[in-house]
């Protein structure tokens, strides 16, 4: 029965402010179950307040063979980050 | 001491002892992770209710009563748990028709258990309704799953509804205890929850496509400690280390 499943990621965010964040995945059949089964496997120690899933299939990952392209070009770009402005002392919560 | 009052309770929770063993009794054998850890949070949401309520019942019986020898030291016909609750795991058809023909009739109880006079059981009620409600909404969706899923899933459950049917009407039934703690405001009027339960029962039986099962013979007797050959084995369990090792404790 359960390799018919089809596969769930699950959002959970865990207090109100913050975002959810993922928390694994689970089988079920349909939405509804999906959100039982991430109910009773992911927050019964009390983790969340609120419940996303999405079905596996519709998250679009990237390829890691496309690693060099895409993220190996901004390793040496230290320059992007805002690090090199001084800060006046006014400004506060940076 | 209040015997009233005890025997009521103890109907009352013996119904979430009973059911909580055999929701128990599936862990790590559900037939599927997912299945496997709800079926246990259920089990785990009765079992703390029944400690409430036996701990409240231990108050009332005084003497050197605990919650812990209300459920573990008492004869097999001194349990009052309906026998729809004591009925063995079979399947998971039959887990699923068990715990939803039970959740109807406890979310009822418990609603109105809130209005209790009697401020306790108004508050283990009050406290326990959300749990149950869950309880509810996961076994009906379940019955509509298996009911309007292949025709194997739908015979299945087709097949323990019709087993289990015929153990619903005693839920209504009221004893001598029940009827006086009733007048006096304490207990949930069983009687007069019948008519709705059917039709909710009935509703969602419909829409899973279950045909809903015809039979007028009833078993009864669960409530005045006449139970199933089942319930032996289920205490056999649930007492033997409390009765190996007195006292033991973890």
């Amino acid at each position: 029965m359960k390799k018919n499943w089809p596969l769930w990621e699950i959002f959970v965010r865990s207090k109100n402010g913050l975002e959810h964040r993922h928390f694994g995945s689970l089988h079920a059949s349909d939405a509804e179950m999906a959100l039982e089964n991430a109910r009773d496997v992911y927050t019964r120690r009390n983790e969340g307040v609120s419940i996303w899933v999405v079905e596996s299939k519709n998250i679009t990952a990237s390829n890691p063979d496309d690693n060099g392209e895409l993220f190996e070009p901004a390793q040496d770009k230290v320059y992007r980050h805002p690090t090199f402005y001084e800060l006046p002392d006014d400004v506060k919560h940076m | 001491m209040n015997n009233n009052l005890y025997n009521y309770i103890l109907g009352v929770a013996d119904n979430s002892l009973i059911l909580a063993q055999r929701l128990g009794e599936l862990c790590g054998h559900g037939p599927t992770l997912e299945t496997d850890i709800a079926l246990t949070n259920i089990s785990l949401d009765l079992l703390g209710q029944t400690r409430s309520y036996y701990q409240y019942a231990a108050k009332i019986k005084g003497e050197d009563a605990t919650e812990d020898s209300i459920a573990f030291l008492r004869l097999e016909r001194e349990y009052k748990n309906v026998l729809l609750v004591e009925q063995p795991n079979t399947h998971f058809g039959f887990v699923i028709a068990r715990q939803f023909l039970f959740d109807v009739y406890h979310y009822m109880i418990m609603q109105q258990l809130q209005n209790s006079k009697d401020l306790n059981l108004a508050a283990i009620a009050n406290k326990g309704i959300k749990e149950v409600s869950y309880h509810k909404r996961f076994s009906s969706d379940w019955v509509k799953r298996l009911g309007d899923g292949t025709s194997e899933s739908n015979q299945k459950i087709q097949e323990a509804i019709d087993a289990l049917w015929r153990f619903t009407d005693e839920l209504f039934d009221i004893l001598e205890a029940d009827q006086k703690m009733i007048n006096e405001g304490v207990a949930v009027d069983v009687s007069k929850l019948k008519a709705a339960y059917y039709e909710e029962v009935s509703e969602v039986l419909k829409e899973a496509n279950i045909q809903i099962p015809e039979s007028k013979y009833f078993t009864r007797g669960g409530k005045k400690g006449i139970h199933s050959e089942h319930m032996g084995y289920l205490l056999a369990d649930l007492q033997y280390m409390q009765r190996t090792y007195p006292n033991m404790t973890w």
